[in-house]
C-alpha cells in the first residue's frame, strides 16, 4: 500500500491542516519511512486474534443520570479567541 | 539542613515536619534555584512564585497546628500537559501557548490535598510527542549531566528539574515511555503505574488507551509517597479503576530472597550500547547478591511494539487533537477566507512538524479502506504482545532490561530521522500496550558520564513490588544519589 503524494494532500485535507507543495513533498518522504516500519505488521499472522482496544478487560461503568457540573460557560469562554453575548464568534459559513 | 533542595522528597517532608525549616524558606530557595537553572536547562514553561508562596504559607500554618497532610510544604512541578486551574497549560505547543486551564487534573488535586506546593509547569515535547524534548514550542530542554545532550522525552522538563535537584519530585505522563525514557537519560527514577490506577481526568489527551500519569523522583520511596497521593478511583475518567486504596510504600523493606527476574532474550540482543549492556549486567549481579534468581524468558512479539504503537497512538491522537480547531480555545490564524480556511490555517500554524506528522499518520490509518489493514491489525498484534507478557509471568515475578537502548544523544542528532527517534522507546512501549506498571531506576553511567537506567516491569497492580525491588537496589547501591555537577 504505497503512500502517494496525492494521499498526503488528501489526508492533510481530512485532518484540516493546510499544506503547500514543498511541505507535502518533505512530509511525504518522512511518512514513507514511517510506513515502511509500520508495514512490518502485515507479515504477522493474526487470524482469529481478538483485537485489544484497551489495557483492562473491564465493562464501561455507568453513572446516575444526574447533573454533576453546573453552568460554567463564562469560565470556559474566558479562554476563547473571540466571543460575543455568550456565543463563540466564527467566520461566516453561509453567504 | 544546609542544602535544603538537595534532600529527597521523604527527607524534605521530614525536615518540614520537624520544623528544621519552613515551607516558605524552602519555596524561596527552590524558586531561586529554578530561576538560576532556567537559562541552562529550559526545564520550565511557567513558574508560579506567588501561588507557590501562598501554598507554602498554608503548609506552614498546617504544620504549626500539627494537622498537616503527608507531603505538606514539599515543592513539586507538573508536566505542562496536566491541567492546573488558573495557570497556563501549554502542552509545549503554540496551539495552547495562551491557554489557561479552567480546572485541576485529578492527580493535581491529589498532590494538592497531600499538601505539596506547586512551583510551576515543566517543559515537554509538543503534546507529549517526542523522545528528546526537542519538539517543544518553547525550545529544547537540556540534560543536567551535559547540556549538549537531550534529557529524553516527552516529559523532559520534569526529568531535568528532578535530576538537577531543583525539586524532589515532579509529575509526568507516559504514553510510550515518556516518563521512563527521560528518567533513564537523566539519571533519576520514573514510574508509570498500571493504566487506570491514576485517573486521566485533566490530562490533555494524546492517545487515550495508552496515556498514563506517573511521577519522577530520586528514590523509590519518594515515588511511592507520590503515588499514594496520585492514585485513586475517579468517576470523571471512565477508565479509572475502582480498587481498594493501597499504601505503595508498605513493602519497601521486604528482602528480595526468592525473587524471580525474567530476562527476555529480545531485550539483550544486538543494538544495545555496550556501556548500557555492562551496566545492566552489573545491576543483575547485584540483584543476585540480594537473593534474586534470573530466568531466561522470551517475548516473541515484543519487537513489533514500535510499529503497533505508531498505528495506535497516531490514530488516537488524530482523533483527540481534532478538538483544536481555533474556535473555542487555542491558536486561531489571523488571516483566513472562510471557516475551512480558518481551521486549516489555525492548525497548520498551531501545531509543530512532529505533531502534524502523527496526525497525518493517524488520519491515514483510520481513513476509508485502511482501517482493517492498519488499526485493527495493530490491535490484534497488541493482543499478541500482551499474551507474551502473560505467559512470561507464569515463569517470573518481574522482567528487567535496559530502559533505553543507549544513553542520551546530542541535541539535534536525531531530529531529521523520525524512525530513529521512535526506536528510543523500543523497550518502553510494550508497557503502554499491555497497561502493566513499569519503572526506570538509575544503574550506572557510560564512558562519557551520562546516566543509564534499568527498567523493572511487573504484572498489573504490582507497583508496590516494583518499588520494593527498586528500594532494595537503592539500599545496596548509590547510583540514585549521584548528582550532576552543574553549577546552579
Amino acid at each position: 500500500m504505497p503512500l502517494t503524494l496525492d494521499d498526503v494532500h488528501r489526508i492533510a485535507h481530512l485532518a484540516r491542516i493546510e499544506i503547500d507543495a514543498t511541505a507535502a513533498l518533505e512530509v511525504h518522504g518522512k511518512l514513507e519511512a514511517i510506513f515502511a516500519m509500520i508495514n512490518t505488521l502485515q507479515a504477522v499472522d493474526t487470524t482469529g486474534i481478538e483485537p485489544m482496544s484497551h489495557a483492562q478487560d473491564v465493562m464501561l461503568p455507568l453513572r446516575e443520570d444526574v447533573v454533576t457540573a453546573g453552568d460554567q460557560r463564562a469560565l470556559f469562554q474566558s479562554v476563547a479567541p473571540a466571543v460575543q453575548d455568550g456565543l463563540y464568534l466564527v467566520p461566516k459559513v453561509i453567504e | 539542613m544546609t542544602d535544603v533542595t538537595a534532600g529527597s522528597l521523604a527527607q524534605v517532608a521530614a525536615a518540614l515536619r520537624a520544623k528544621q525549616l519552613s515551607s516558605v524558606e524552602l519555596t524561596r530557595a527552590v524558586l531561586a534555584r529554578v530561576d538560576r537553572a532556567q537559562g541552562a536547562l529550559n526545564a520550565f514553561v511557567t513558574v508560579d512564585a506567588e501561588g507557590a508562596l501562598a501554598q507554602a504559607r498554608s503548609a506552614d500554618a498546617a504544620l504549626a497546628k500539627g494537622d498537616a497532610p503527608a507531603l505538606a510544604g514539599v515543592p513539586i512541578a507538573h508536566k505542562d500537559v496536566i491541567m492546573t486551574a488558573g495557570l497556563p497549560t501549554t502542552c509545549g505547543s503554540r496551539m495552547l501557548a495562551n491557554f489557561t486551564a479552567p480546572y485541576d487534573a485529578f492527580v493535581v488535586e491529589g498532590l494538592r490535598n497531600a499538601g505539596t506546593v506547586l512551583i510551576g509547569k515543566t517543559n515537554m515535547d509538543e503534546f507529549a510527542m517526542g523522545s528528546s524534548n526537542e519538539t517543544s514550542y518553547f525550545g529544547a530542554v537540556r540534560n543536567p549531566w551535559n547540556t549538549e545532550y537531550v534529557p529524553g522525552g516527552s516529559s523532559g522538563g520534569s526529568a531535568a528539574a528532578v535530576s538537577a535537584r531543583l525539586l524532589p519530585g515532579s509529575t509526568g505522563t507516559d504514553t510510550g515511555g515518556s516518563i521512563r525514557q527521560p528518567a533513564s537519560l537523566s539519571g533519576i527514577c520514573g514510574m508509570k503505574p498500571t493504566y487506570g490506577v491514576c485517573s486521566r481526568y485533566g490530562l490533555v489527551a494524546f492517545a487515550s488507551s495508552l496515556d498514563t500519569p506517573g511521577m519522577f523522583a530520586r528514590t523509590a520511596e519518594d515515588c511511592g509517597l507520590m503515588l499514594n497521593a496520585m492514585a485513586g478511583h475517579d468517576a470523571r475518567d471512565s477508565t479509572s479503576l475502582d480498587r481498594p486504596r493501597e499504601d505503595y510504600t508498605r513493602s519497601l523493606v521486604e528482602p528480595l530472597q526468592g525473587l524471580r527476574i525474567g530476562l527476555p532474550a529480545e531485550y539483550f540482543g544486538s543494538g544495545i550500547d555496550p556501556d548500557v549492556a555492562a551496566a545492566i549486567d552489573a545491576a543483575l549481579a547485584e540483584f543476585r547478591r540480594l537473593g534474586a534468581t534470573t530466568v531466561d524468558i522470551t517475548l516473541p512479539n515484543v519487537n513489533l511494539s514500535v510499529p503497533v504503537y505508531y498505528v495506535i497512538a497516531p490514530a488516537e491522537a488524530s482523533s483527540n487533537l481534532s478538538r483544536f480547531d481555533g474556535v473555542r480555545y487555542g491558536h486561531r490564524a489571523e488571516k483566513y477566507t472562510d471557516l475551512m480556511d480558518m481551521y486549516k490555517k489555525s492548525r497548520a500554524e498551531g501545531f509543530g512538524a512532529e505533531v502534524k506528522r502523527r496526525i497525518l499518520v493517524g488520519t491515514y490509518v483510520l481513513s476509508h479502506g485502511y482501517y482493517d489493514a492498519y488499526y485493527l491489525k495493530a490491535q490484534q498484534v497488541r493482543r499478541l504482545i500482551a499474551d507474551d507478557f502473560r505467559h512470561a509471568y507464569e515463569r517470573c515475578d518481574v522482567i528487567m532490561g535496559p530502559t533505553a537502548p543507549a544513553p542520551a544523544f546530542r541535541i539535534g542528532a536525531k531530529t531529521d530521522d523520525p524512525v530513529q527517534m521512535y526506536l528510543n522507546d523500543i523497550f518502553t512501549i510494550a508497557g503502554n500496550l499491555t497497561g502493566a506498571p513499569a519503572m526506570s531506576i538509575p544503574c550506572g553511567f557510560d564512558r562519557r558520564g551520562l546516566p543509564i537506567g534499568l527498567q523493572v516491569q511487573a504484572n498489573y497492580f504490582d507497583e508496590a513490588r516494583i518499588l520494593n525491588i527498586a528500594h532494595q537496589f537503592q539500599l545496596a547501591t548509590d547510583w540514585h544519589a549521584r548528582a550532576p555537577s552543574m553549577d546552579i
